[in-house]
Parts: C-alpha cells; structure tokens; sequence
C-alpha cells in the first residue's frame, strides 16, 4: 500500500514537472513570437540597382576617406583586384581595412561582367547583435548595425553569426583587436539624415537613399514596370527577417554569389526557443531531481532510523 | 570638425569647384566643357555637334522626353506619354546637381511618387546615359577616357602619386 502511494505520488510528480516545463515553454514561446522584432518601421535603407554598376570601386575609396581606414594594397583605380580570389576561389570579403568590397562576376549570357558590392546589409534583427554576449552591438532607430568596439572583447562570436560573413577582425593588432566592419556611416552622416559615403560617391546613382518601405515598394515598382529586364526578387527584403540593404539583378541571384537557402527567419529564431529554456531548466531541474533524490533516499533513511526509533 | 568637413567637401561637394553649368540652348556647333561637377576628375570636353551627327539628329535619345518625344522608359510611359517639351531641355533642369544635400533629400522623401525619389542626380544621369550608349556603341568607357584625374582625384584613389609604397614586411596579414 505505502509503495503503490510512493510510486503514484512520483508518477504523478514527473508527470506534473513535465506538465510545468513544457507549459512554461509554451508561454516563453508564445512571448518571444509576441515579441519578434520586425525591425524599426521608419528606418532607412539602401536599394542596390547591380545592373547599373560599372565596378569603378569609387565607393571602396569613398569609404576608405570617410571611415579613416588605413592606406589599401593596392590604388582604388586598379581593377586588377577583381582578379584577386581568396582560398577555396571565392571572391574578395570584407576587412579591416575595407568595410566595403566591390567584386566582378562574368555570368554566362550577360555581355558585361556584373559587379557586385558587398558590405554589411544591416539586418532588422542582427545575428551578430543577438550573439554578442557583451552587448557591443546596437541597431539604431535609423537602421544601423552599429558596435561599440570599447567593449568589444575579441571573441570573434559575431563573425560566426553573421550569415553573410561580413565582420572582419583585426588580426594585425596584437594589443587590442577588435571586430570591423561597416557602420552605413552613423557616426558621421546616417544619424543626421544623410546617406552612406558610398552611395554618394557613387557616379553611376546604383543606390538609391531612403526610408526602407518606400524602397521595397520602389524595388517592386521597378520589377514590374521592366518586364524581363530583373529577376523578381528583392534580395534583403525578407532574407533572415529582411536587412536594410535590399539588392537587384538582371541575372539569378545564386549566380553571383548570393545566398539563397537563408531563409526568411531571422538568425535569432533558430535557437530563441532553446535559450528561452535555458533558465528555466537551471532553476526547476536542481529542485525537481533533488526532490526524486530525497524521495528515492527516503526509505533507506528511514530503515536506517527506524531501529534507533 | 574640421577633419569631417574635409571629407564631406571630398565626397559630397562635388560641384564646390567650379561655376554651375550652363547649358547654351542653341548647341549645334559647340563643344562645351561638363564641369559643374568637377572635383575627383576635371570636367568633361563635350562635343554636343559630334554627338548630334553621330545619333542622327535625334536629340530624345539623350535628352529623352525632355524633346517632346515620349519617353522610352516603361516606367514614365503611363504618366509622361503626353508630357509636352520641356522649356529647358538641359540635363541640370531636372538631375539635381546635390541630390544628397539635407534640402533634396527632405524634398524626395515626402514625395509620393516612388520613380521620381530614385530619379538619379546629375552625376548619375550623366554617366548612366553616356556609359549605357558608349558601351554599346564602343564610344570612351574608362573614367580617365573622357575626364582626367584631378591631384585631389589622386588622393582620393590612393593612386598616381599617391599610390601605396610596395610592402616589404613580411608576414603581413
């Protein structure tokens, strides 16, 4: 009779924890969807035309004048670094030296090479931001993903989160290295309503300045009004939960590097429910197994007793 | 302060230079030179009279549907397709030559027409209709082709005289 009750009693009490925990999953669940952030409504962004750009890199010296990066390798009128490859074949990547690259893809069935800018896109809900456990990231009202590079610990976590492989690190410097990468000018002209030093520079008007809904509306505007001449697809409008750089082509996006298996979730969503768990489970778990522990000891303790009694 | 005005003289103030542009409205004949917006390069010699022979009197070409003629774009069509000549067909009298300053953006933004706020600026119009054209008909197609660097160019492109020593460390990353 005692151990039908016992057995009952911890048949019962899992069966009451496991209905604890996944209840309070499902309320963590329920306020992290509640909570999805679908970037700052009046933000701005930047429409890439890449069937206008002539890959004349004035917008790599651009942001080589106005974030006060050091001196490049090679001039920014030396198109041989379209030639450059990293290991494995790929094209050139951010650095620290260079928050923003311009590279050329020869595309079968395309007259011209197409040309292709590659810079942070500046995502509503930032992978880098949500992975950095020391808070260094912010994304500002106006659409920046901007660092603080002060508290900035070197762990290099971000570049891991960031679907497009954009922080660069500076491994050149062994006192303090930090993340780089591009900013879309805040400090210096973003916050006060200007754009990007790239995108004025730019001679050919690639990119066009503005609130980041008009843009998508715009970008489609553009799709349909020119049948055939873009591929329908508004690159950066939802991939990982849309990013404030939104891109065109003439030429299928996976062809020129993009990649297309992102996904519309953002980054964060993929292990919101796991971390939301996590606290959770580091308070009711010590408790709950203490408890079998005590209850599956307690016989033994009482035999113990129960002579000396 | 003073650092962040030099760059924004470098990157913005494209037309600080030079006088403003303006167009002769009776142009056969004339070479003029493009220089309102000199700054990274010097302005362009223009040869308006070879350019007129060459695309056979059809000014809407470059000028599109400034000439009277309607426009090519699909996107202008359904509005402009009536739009009369324009009183000045100068490219300046509708590609703004700052289109990124404080004043144009505040006007583009509150405007509704989507087509008009990605409208290029005169830098931009220049370029995409003489490099579209150009390309296709093999005309000039590198920037110094049809405008020299300037010293400040030289600069700002890290190259000429102020291009990068050859590194000699090693192991540089």
């Amino acid at each position: 009779m005692k151990k039908l009750n016992r057995r009952n009693f911890i048949k019962g009490s899992l069966a009451g924890g496991i209905a604890t925990v996944a209840a309070s999953g499902k309320a963590k669940k329920a306020s992290a969807a509640g909570g999805d952030f679908g970037g700052y409504p009046e933000s701005m962004g930047v429409l890439v035309d890449m069937t206008k750009c002539v890959g004349c890199r004035t917008c790599e010296a651009a942001c080589n004048k106005e974030q006060g990066l050091p001196e490049p390798d090679k001039p920014f009128d030396d198109y041989s670094v379209f030639d450059e490859h990293r290991h494995g074949g790929l094209p050139r990547r951010t650095t620290e030296k260079a928050y923003t690259v311009v590279n050329r893809y020869n595309v079968e069935g395309r007259d011209h090479p197409l040309f292709r800018k590659f810079q942070c896109n500046h995502c509503n809900e930032p992978a880098c931001l949500t992975s950095c456990f020391v808070n260094a990231y912010t994304k500002t009202p106006e659409g920046a993903v901007i660092y603080n590079p002060k508290v900035c610990v070197g762990c290099r976590t971000c570049m891991v989160a960031c679907p497009f492989y954009v922080p660069a690190y500076s491994f050149t410097s062994a006192i303090n290295p930090v993340v780089k990468k591009c900013i879309m000018c805040y400090d210096t002209r973003l916050k006060f309503g200007r754009p990007p030093a790239c995108v004025e520079s730019c001679p050919q008007g690639v990119m066009t300045f503005g609130k980041r809904k008009d843009l998508i509306a715009l970008a489609h505007q553009k799709i349909e009004g020119n049948p055939g001449k873009y591929v329908d697809h508004l690159y950066g409008e939802h991939e990982v939960g849309g990013t404030s750089w939104m891109y065109l082509s003439d030429v299928p996006f996976d062809k020129i590097g993009f990649d297309m298996h992102l996904g519309k979730e953002p980054i964060i969503s993929y292990v919101k429910d796991f971390l939301a768990m996590v606290p959770m489970v580091l308070c009711i778990w010590p408790a709950l197994f203490t408890g079998f522990h005590l209850l599956s000891t307690r016989k033994q303790a009482n035999k113990e007793e129960s002579p000396k009694a | 302060m003073g650092l962040k005005t030099g760059k924004q003289v470098g990157l913005a103030a494209l037309i600080a230079m030079a006088a403003p542009l303006v167009l002769p409205f009776s142009v056969h004949g004339e070479v003029f030179e493009l220089s309102s917006l000199a700054n990274l390069y010097e302005g362009v010699s223009f040869d308006h009279d070879m350019h007129i022979e060459a695309l056979e009197d059809d000014c809407s070409l470059c000028h599109h549907h400034t000439a009277g003629t309607p426009p090519e774009e699909p996107t202008c069509i359904p509005c402009h397709k009536n739009s009369p000549e324009a009183d000045s067909p100068a490219c300046s009298s509708c590609h703004l030559i700052e289109p990124f300053s404080s004043a144009n953006l505040a006007i583009s933004e509150k405007n509704p027409l989507l087509h008009h706020k990605a409208k290029p600026g005169l830098k931009a119009a220049f370029h995409q209709n003489c490099m579209g054209c150009h390309q296709e008909t093999g005309g000039p197609v590198g920037c110094q082709d049809c405008h020299a660097m300037t010293e400040k160019g030289e600069k700002f492109y890290n190259t000429g005289k102020y291009a990068p020593k050859p590194h000699t460390e090693t192991g540089h990353h």
